[in-house]
């Protein structure tokens, strides 16, 4: 090689075409026992930002796999500046300058932030002896956006915020000028979305054309410019967002008026049932992540754990159903001391979790969903006789929380991963609400779903509460915290800065507090 | 629109075919060498065909070699959907023979059923306990299961040469002077019952009824459903309560107690006796290898393991008569077996991403 060695092929600012329109005609896509997609038209311009809007299992994600060439439609044409063209598979979507950030990421875990940018790409032999220059590339874009991420950082010890981070930037890494960006807030804490929406703007000047996904209206009617909605796999409609109402979308998505007021009735809170003292435990990253918390919930009552996310609500929550070890302090459920319990024993205690990650820790994707409905429950009765298994009983059962829960599912037997994100997680709520819980631990119970589904699950959460359940309820939506619980504590830094009566909350005071400021 | 259906549909065997392709593209590779050493490759497969189904005595003999296959095969359906990898068939084959050699001969005298029995349980249980040591050391200590069954594999050999060379030695030979590793012949109430008058005995069917057990055992109990989770995702296991270490722990060993169960039908049913030439395979033939190839083979279900170790019986059986009718050197005949293993395991690679394909996109007609 002589001098001026030319740069790797991956860091060479190939000269795309870039994309004036994208369009998608008649596109329609079945999946066994369902129409994902049906005749659905949709088109996105340089320059704009175009939301998608529906129900879970609306085929948001669907269609917008099609577009990244992840599935081929059964009928209809894409169009690419108005020639039509077809995508093999997700390279030759790359190729053409679309790019996406997937509802569930996939990211390879032992790997760094650099590696997984690299590993990606199409032609890049040698990455091995480049990651510096990869990083050097990653911190500028990083810079230029507005985030923060270390390049060298492994991807498992990284938040969820922080992986969808080294999503967008895989990305835009790569150049690409159309951005399919499905359900990114979903996971995002409030200053995180402020910050992606200004990545996003600036991007729509840049002259991107970018596709949006969300259950959160207010984010849609803030960040974009058209809006469509889906409904049982048709469109319902397109219009501009400056026409739209928060209101008047909801009725598209469900096709009924939808109530956003939740009823609250008094409940006298009982005994002490989960109750955390002292609490310390090393995070992933081994530095300490709980800070000796100190907290209780009585029967009857819902805590609300508000916080920035990456503060110790992930950890706090593994080591009370027995996931990770603490190393100081105890936990009680009742008056039974519970430090260092493993979760069968806690889950015979009727203790009951929603985890943030439903994926890795709430189901097994390659069961069906019957399956993982008793995956907690198939040992007792009714669901097994001695060791056999008690098919009719499963079926029973499953089919009944099917239809008390709405999961949409083409039958029982159908595998976990076959169904949209919004059914995984109203799949676990089932299976986990279903066990009358005396304590349940629900993180983020109602990311990723649709309006009429977090409507739902807030009143089953409320309703368990009536029941007596002790409900610790972590969530990075404060508007959620503030309209379920009934005592709100705030955690920063793995220690808790105050516990304030919800009437009482002061949603500036709450913000204090989360930015690390003591309460008075 | 039914066009498609059907070129799905046809598509869809086609895949399901790959396997039986993969074994005659090792066929025409191995037909290549025996051109190459100037044999010719129709009467070579011929003498195979032969060997393996020719006549009663072979099918038997086919039935024979297929016996072991399927046992470690079983047991290995189930540590490989429990998430661990066992490579320890050899070993654990090795010390259920030993185990239901000694008991065989040291009860002597006792009713020939009674003894089989006890020497057969036994032997499961020896293989039991040596596949569980592989499954304590992963679940409590964290120790990687492929290298700890291959470690336990040269332990079980060593450990049967000193037996064999030593205190376990045929008195006869001892007082003959020729020294030859092997034991007494066991009693011959011992001797599990001929099915028919050939060398087919009574562990086939044993073995075959141990395959639909264990096909119960992990789809209709609760055990076998707790095995498959952990086999699936590790971390949902343990979050939905189940003691992922206790059912690690119980995949290996239940690999291990079918496998050395397999090695004292061997004993009982075949041999008569423990031998040795010094290494495993003198004894297992290499069934703890090519057990977890039929399995693979059987895509790790019970039952699709069943034939899939009647071909490997068969291709066992059948090289040896081709070995000795057209005088190729056995080299040759391991090569054969290997080349079917790469092929298949290679083709099941295809055929899965093929379905997954299948499965996920709809087979589109070319475009124009
Ligand atoms: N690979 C697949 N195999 C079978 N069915 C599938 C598959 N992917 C999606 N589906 C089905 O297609 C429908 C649409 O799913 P999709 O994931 O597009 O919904 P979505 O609008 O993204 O919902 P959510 O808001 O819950 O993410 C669902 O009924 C789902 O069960
Ligand atoms: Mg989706």
């Amino acid at each position: 090689m002589g001098a001026g060695a030319p740069r790797p092929p991956f860091l060479r600012r190939k000269m795309r075409q870039t994309v004036d329109r994208v369009e998608m005609r008649g596109i329609v896509k079945r999946f066994p026992g369902v129409v994902a997609n049906d005749r659905v038209d949709f088109d996105v311009r340089a320059g704009e930002i175009h939301a998608l809007l529906g129900e879970n299992g609306a085929g948001k994600s669907t269609l917008m796999k099609i577009l990244y060439g992840m599935y081929q439609p059964d009928e209809g044409e894409i169009l690419v500046n108005g020639k039509r063209v077809r995508f093999r598979s997700p390279l030759d979507a790359i190729r053409a300058g679309i790019g996406m950030v997937h509802q569930h990421f996939m990211l390879v875990e032992p790997f760094t932030v650099a590696e997984n940018v690299a590993l990606g790409l199409p032609s890049s032999r040698r990455f091995v002896n480049d990651l510096d220059r990869v990083s050097a590339r990653i911190r500028e874009l990083a810079e230029t956006y507005g985030f923060k991420v270390d390049p060298r950082a492994y991807i498992w010890q990284l938040s969820v915020g922080e992986q969808q981070r080294v999503e967008i930037l895989k990305v835009l890494y790569r150049g690409a000028s159309v951005l399919i960006l499905d359900e990114p807030t979903a996971v995002l804490t409030p200053q995180e979305v402020e910050g992606l929406f200004r990545t996003l703007r600036h991007m729509r000047e840049e002259g991107h054309a970018i596709v949006f996904i969300s259950h959160k209206l207010n984010e849609v009617l803030s960040i974009s410019d058209r809006i469509t909605v889906l409904r049982g796999g048709q469109v319902v409609g397109t219009v501009p967002a400056a026409e739209a109402t928060r209101t008047g979308l909801a009725r598209m998505m469900v096709g009924r008026e939808v109530v956003f007021r939740l009823e609250r009735p008094e409940v006298e809170p009982g005994e002490v049932m989960l109750e955390i003292r002292d609490l310390w435990a090393m995070g992933d990253r081994g530095v300490p992540a709980l800070r000796g918390v100190n907290l209780e919930v009585r029967a009857g009552e819902i805590v609300g754990l508000a916080g920035v996310s990456g503060n110790g609500q992930r950890e706090l929550a593994e080591v009370i159903v027995g996931l990770r070890r603490p190393q100081r302090g105890a936990v009680r459920i009742g008056k039974t001391d519970v430090t260092g319990w493993p979760p069968a024993a806690l889950i015979g205690l009727g203790l009951s979790y929603i985890p943030e990650e439903r994926i890795r820790d709430g189901g097994v994707p390659e069961f069906s969903v019957e399956d993982n409905l008793v995956l907690k429950d198939h040992p007792f009765p009714p669901f097994s006789q001695g060791i056999f298994l008690n098919f009719p009983e499963m079926a029973h059962y499953a089919d009944r929380l099917i239809k008390d829960f709405d999961i949409r599912t083409p039958s029982r037997r159908t595998p976990l991963k076959s169904l949209s994100g919004g059914n995984i997680q109203k799949l676990i709520l089932a299976r986990e609400l279903s066990r009358s819980p005396k304590v349940l631990i629900a993180a983020q119970p109602t990311r990723g779903l649709d309006i009429s589904a977090t409507e739902y699950v807030r009143r089953r959460i409320l309703e368990q509460r009536e029941k007596g359940t002790a409900t610790l309820l972590i969530s990075d939506d404060l508007d959620e915290i503030l309209s379920l619980s009934d005592r709100i504590a705030v955690i920063y830094e793995g220690r808790i800065m105050g516990v304030v009566k919800s009437e009482e909350a002061d949603i500036e005071e709450l913000g204090l507090m989360m930015a690390g400021v003591e309460s008075r | 629109m039914s066009d498609r259906v059907r070129s799905r549909q046809y598509a869809g065997l086609l895949i399901h075919l790959t396997p039986l392709f993969a074994v005659l593209l090792a066929f025409f590779v191995g037909a290549l060498m025996l051109v190459g050493l100037g044999v010719n490759p129709g009467t070579a497969f011929k003498s195979l065909l032969q060997g393996a189904f020719g006549n009663l005595n072979a099918i038997a003999d086919t039935i024979v070699k297929m016996t072991p296959l399927l046992f470690v095969g079983l047991g290995i359906c189930i540590s490989f959907r429990g998430g661990v990898l066992n490579i320890g068939g050899e070993g654990q084959l090795v010390v259920g023979a030993l185990a239901a050699t000694a008991i065989a001969l040291a009860g002597k005298g006792f009713p020939g059923w009674l003894l089989a029995t006890v020497a057969l349980v036994t032997g499961a249980l020896a293989g039991a306990v040596w596949g569980g040591i592989a499954g304590f050391l992963k679940a409590y200590l964290n120790v990687n299961e492929i290298l700890s069954t291959i470690m336990l594999n040269y332990i079980a050999v060593y450990g049967m040469n000193y037996l064999l060379r030593g205190p376990m030695m045929d008195p006869l030979q001892v007082k003959l002077g020729f020294f030859i590793p092997q034991t007494a012949r066991l009693p011959r109430a011992v001797d599990l019952p001929r099915l028919v008058p050939t060398r087919l005995h009574l562990g086939a069917l044993i073995a075959i009824l141990v395959a639909i057990f264990v096909y119960v055992f992990l789809w209709r109990t609760t055990i076998g459903f707790r095995i498959r989770t952990v086999g699936m995702s590790r971390r949902a296991a343990l979050a939905s309560g189940i003691n992922v270490r206790r059912y690690t722990v119980l995949g290996l060993l239940l690999a291990g107690l079918f496998a050395g169960l397999g090695g004292a039908v061997e004993v009982l049913g075949v041999h008569h006796r423990m031998f040795t030439d010094g290494t495993a395979f003198g004894f297992t033939g290499g069934a703890g290898f090519n057990g977890i190839v039929a399995a693979l083979f059987g895509r790790l279900h019970p039952l699709g393991t069943i034939p899939s170790s009647f071909l490997f019986g068969a291709l066992l059986t059948g090289a040896n008569k081709m070995q000795r009718v057209v005088q190729v050197p056995s080299a040759l005949i391991v090569a054969l077996n290997g080349l079917i293993v790469l092929f298949v395991v290679g083709s099941e690679v295809i055929r899965r991403r093929r379905l997954r394909r299948l499965e996920k996109l709809t087979i589109v007609e070319e475009e124009i």
